[in-house]
């Protein structure tokens, strides 16, 4: 079950199509990874999604029902390009942000001390947004984005501005509201965070859709019969067959591809006279090296 | 609340509690208040009156000088001009008026040779004063010298009074075209000033939004538009307000100090002449019995209701569509100083409006007058002046139509522009750019 569906969705400006026929599907409470390189169009089918701007054919299904205006109360939206009135209070800001999202004041009142009580920065709530560094600023937003508690939360670099440990907050914070049956579509160069939360990623090339999917099942398709053998005592056998190619080696690991639906027990059976081996495994393609190689081979 | 009543909300409160408006409006009443106090004390006060030492030695103008609040004189007999010197040492006098005679008291000689010694500088009014009314004496003995009639000489002399009768409607009613072109030029120039002043407000605002980068999260709440409209709105109720507490504690001032310096010897029509300046002085002076009813009568020829609803109605047409084409403005630039190239269209119009106000003034029928009073970025100011000048019904209407039709057309547009230029950075923009703006849909 989808919680959120865009379907063949063009966006055009003045003589550039920024998204051509882009479909992706959301499964609920799944974190979804929205990639792609700077100005592939990935801020454009948000900015769609949050009904900021309109597409220019497709249609948009949020839970069932083509994507209305009553739907921004629940949405949660956390642009890349993010800020908040410097001359206004926190606590004040933070409040009319909740409102200006359909909560009653007192909701609101009451579920942002409770953050801010969590997150240990009651004390901000009478500060001026000017006197806050980068970092606190930027947990003030994240709040005003979730407070809501909307079905769908859109996060564009949520980690941009943090350091480590509030990098990780936020993170924790994220799986959490997940787990709690939201559903995170997440938009990021940063694939290490790629790696650790999502379950879903599409990839957006050049406005066009090239790649989407269960993370799990991608790393599947992309793997290449590659193994890693670690050993101690002994060397490779110098002579192995065709379909066993030896990509790196040195003097206590190697990197082996297999062809030709050679298995791994094939393998092993080759190396285990020669060498003591600690440690073997497939290489499985991390989502780094899928970005790099999927983005490579469409421009090729 | 709706959303964009919570936007109206923010950019109101965000505004009225900021140190700058509270100032502006407690500065701005005492500024006012001080243009009506001002002359008025500086009129009560005036110096103490002062000696004036006159030593004619032709005989022909003792006692013929006046004495008044300012100045008394002292004719001085049987000295020459050098006791007389030392007279006006011992008494401390202002000043020694000296009429020499020559040697045979001749009117031609006289006239030349007029002086005023002092220690201390003569003011210029005493100075005009004693020429004047010497001149008419010497003026008289001349005629008499030469034998006129005095008495035909008086007869002869004019002084006329036109009155203008408008007849327009059923009755003949004299207006006062004076006070009423006063009226309209200053609610003319208020709303010049407040489109200036708050459309640049709305402006900045934009910029702010902007340039903070709160925007996109704000449109993700509500429609591009109604952060705009919200904005426009908030800002013309600051100014309403403002507008408002200054007429407030201007008249609460004006009140007060007219109590505490004044107290009951000055009555309320006597500021009120003062402060029409010097056509109610002049009133005044005439005949004190005749200037009220006057001042009442040009009060009463005033349309008030008109003029106020005219006021309310081009006041917030004329703000609304200027506002508009500000926040289109702000949207599309980056920092204040990129405003400047798009700026310069809109505050053409306005500028020639308040310079073809002027002309509206000696010609209120011309046709630049009234093609102004229709164009809708030019109507409220022109209009303005017309309303208060007296304007066919017919013109009134026209115009007004063309300025709500003005200002739902720039509005439209407005939000084209702003709904792009507000998610587009580090972009310098130029006009072609805006006009595929406008061009996008969705």
């Amino acid at each position: 079950m989808s919680l959120l569906l865009a379907e063949q969705i063009v966006k055009d400006y003045s003589g550039h199509r920024a998204l051509d026929d882009v479909s992706i599907e959301v499964p609920k409470e799944s974190i979804f990874g929205l990639l792609g390189p700077n100005g592939a169009g990935k801020t454009s089918l948000i900015r769609i999604i949050n009904q900021i701007t309109a597409p220019d054919s497709g249609r948009i299904v949020l839970d069932g029902t083509p994507l209305k205006p009553e739907h921004i109360e629940q949405i949660g939206y956390l642009p890349e390009e993010r800020g908040l009135y410097k001359k206004m209070k926190v606590g004040e800001q933070a409040l009319y942000l909740a409102r200006l999202k359909g909560m009653s004041t007192s909701d609101a009142k009451a579920k942002l001390k409770d953050w801010f009580k969590r997150m240990d920065m009651i004390d901000w709530w009478d500060k001026k947004v000017e006197e806050l560094s980068k970092g606190m600023a930027q947990k003030v937003q994240f709040i005003t984005t979730v407070l809501h508690e909307p079905k769908l939360l859109i996060f564009d670099e949520p980690f941009s501005g943090f350091d480590p440990i509030n990098a990780n907050l936020i993170k924790d914070e994220i799986m959490r509201l997940r787990e709690r049956g939201s559903t995170v579509i997440f938009s990021t160069h940063r694939m290490e965070s790629v790696e650790e939360m999502c379950d879903h990623i599409a990839l957006i090339n050049k406005s066009k859709k090239i790649l989407d999917g269960k993370l799990s099942k991608i790393k599947e398709d992309y793997k290449n019969g590659i193994f890693k053998v670690e050993f101690h005592r002994g060397t490779l056998p110098t002579e192995l067959p065709a379909d066993m190619v030896v990509l790196e080696q040195d003097s206590s690991s190697t990197r082996i591809q297999l062809t030709n639906g050679a298995s791994s027990n094939d393998l092993l059976q080759k190396l285990l006279p020669s060498i003591q081996i600690d440690h073997f495994s497939e290489v499985v393609p991390t989502a780094n090296d899928i970005f790099i190689r999927t983005v490579q081979n469409a421009a090729s | 609340m709706n959303r964009t009543g919570l936007i109206i909300q923010r950019e109101y409160l965000s505004r009225v509690r900021k140190k700058s408006f509270v100032v502006m409006t407690l500065l701005g009443p005492i500024l006012m208040a001080s243009l009506f106090i001002v002359p008025i004390l500086i009129a009560e006060s005036g110096s103490p009156q002062q000696e004036m030492l006159v030593l004619d030695e032709t005989d022909l103008f003792t006692g013929y000088l006046a004495d008044n609040d300012e100045v008394r004189y002292t004719y001085l007999d049987e000295m020459d001009l050098d006791q007389a010197k030392t007279q006006l040492k011992e008494n401390e006098a202002y000043g020694l008026l000296y009429i020499p005679c020559g040697q045979h008291c001749d009117l031609n000689y006289i006239e030349k040779s007029i002086q005023i010694y002092s220690e201390k500088t003569i003011g210029i009014d005493l100075k005009y004063g004693i020429k004047r009314q010497l001149e008419r004496e010497i003026e008289n003995l001349k005629l008499r010298r030469d034998s006129v009639d005095l008495a035909k000489i008086e007869a002869a002399k004019t002084a006329i009074t036109i009155s203008t009768i408008s007849l327009e409607g059923e009755k003949e009613e004299e207006n006062f075209s004076e006070a009423t072109t006063a009226v309209g030029f200053i609610m003319a120039f208020l709303i010049y000033m407040f489109i200036f002043l708050y459309g640049a407000q709305v402006m900045r605002g934009v910029i702010e939004e902007k340039s903070s980068r709160i925007v996109e999260v704000i449109i993700s709440s509500v429609r591009p538009f109604q952060l705009m409209l919200g904005k426009i709105v908030g800002v013309a109720m600051v100014g309403l307000t403002q507008f408002l507490l200054w007429v407030i504690l201007t008249f609460a001032i004006v009140t007060v100090a007219q109590l505490a310096f004044f107290g009951d010897t000055y009555s309320s029509t006597e500021i009120a002449s003062q402060m029409s300046g010097s056509e109610g002085e002049a009133a005044m002076q005439a005949a004190q019995n005749e200037a009220i009813p006057k001042i009442m009568k040009v009060i009463d020829s005033i349309n008030f209701p008109l003029i106020i609803g005219c006021f309310i109605f081009y006041f917030l047409g004329g703000y609304l569509l200027y506002g508009a084409l500000f926040a289109a403005i702000g949207s599309a630039v980056d920092n204040e100083r990129d405003t400047q190239q798009f700026m310069l269209p809109v505050t053409i119009p306005l500028i020639l409006a308040i310079i073809v106000a002027q002309t509206t003034i000696t010609n209120p029928e011309s046709p630049i007058a009234f093609w102004f009073s229709i164009i809708p970025f030019t109507s409220p100011i022109i209009m303005m002046v017309r309303v208060a000048m007296g304007v066919p019904t017919m013109d009134l209407v026209i115009s007004m139509i063309s300025l709500v039709l003005g200002f739902l057309g720039t509005v439209w547009v407005a939000a084209k522009i702003y709904r792009t230029g507000i998610l587009m950075y580090g972009k310098k923009v130029s006009y072609g750019e805006i006009l595929k703006w406008i061009k996008f849909k969705g």
